[in-house]
């Protein structure tokens, strides 16, 4: 059952993601964008990883991917033109893209993984649920890189609002 | 039971398919949105570490990743307005300010 669910959303997943690096219309690929997101909140869910599934959607596809088509409407970029056939970047970075995946493959066929334990020291998980034990963990133990995100999420908001802002003329 | 490697090959795969995507494509809007896709790629193997080591600390990771998308995500896209209303063009090859 888990495996046809994991082959289910994995091939889902990397097909949205094929779809929005290809489309020609940039809203399509933002769409597309939107869809890799919820296969990937799924496959979350099989890793038990609950509240970053719900996160996930939440932030990615509610918040950023929001932000993203707001952006879109704001500029209205007209669809792309036909690409230029003398375009050399396009086949080195496929070969370049395809040979660090060779790359990847082959040193995971060779790594000698821990044997998994899944399921059976998260007791503690299993008592109070995945969100409680990410919250402990988060306000207790990872206390002061939580406080650091905060600062990065102000700086980024301030930064955000300085430069969109438009020039007052004189 | 699935196997951790398979986790990690989807990662693996959605990673560089974003990569590649930063490559290729011309518009900056597609440009930071294939750089969500990677995120989401090292998201899926930080989660999948987690849930083979009973440790929730991949998953703490996680969501500071996403943070830091978010934040990246909003200055990004400040970056493109301001571009835009300069320059009236979000293809990258057309942005050569620093180009000499």
């Amino acid at each position: 059952m888990h495996q046809i669910f994991f082959w289910g959303f994995a091939l889902l997943a990397v097909f949205s993601a094929l779809m929005v690096i290809t489309r020609r219309n940039v809203v399509h690929s933002a769409l597309f964008l939107i869809s890799t997101f919820f296969w990937v909140a799924a496959i979350y869910i099989l890793l038990e990883a609950e509240l970053l599934a719900a996160i996930q959607i939440l932030v990615y596809a509610g918040a950023i991917m929001v932000l993203i088509v707001f952006t879109i409407l704001l500029i209205h970029v007209e669809e792309t033109k036909i690409i230029n056939p003398w375009q050399r970047q396009r086949p080195i970075a496929i070969l370049l893209g395809v040979f660090l995946l060779g790359e990847i493959f082959l040193i995971l066929s060779r790594a000698l993984f821990p044997e998994s334990i899944a399921g059976t020291a998260l007791q503690q998980v299993a008592q109070e649920g995945n969100t409680e034990a990410v919250g402990k963990l988060l306000y207790t133990k990872y206390l002061f890189p939580f406080e650091v995100a905060s600062i990065l999420l102000l700086a980024a908001m301030i930064g955000a609002i300085v430069m969109a802002k438009r020039e007052i003329e004189k | 039971m699935i196997p951790i490697s398979h986790y990690l090959t989807l990662g693996a795969i959605i990673f560089i398919i974003g990569s590649i995507g930063v490559l290729t494509r011309k518009n900056a809007i597609i440009i930071l949105m294939s750089i969500e896709l990677m995120l989401n790629g090292v998201n899926i193997t930080l989660v999948a570490f987690s849930y083979h080591l009973a440790d929730l600390t991949g998953q703490i990771f996680a969501i500071f990743v996403v943070a830091v998308a978010a934040g990246e995500a909003a200055v990004g896209l400040a970056i493109i307005i301001a571009l835009f209303r300069c320059r009236a063009t979000v293809n990258v090859d057309e942005i050569q300010l620093l180009k000499w």
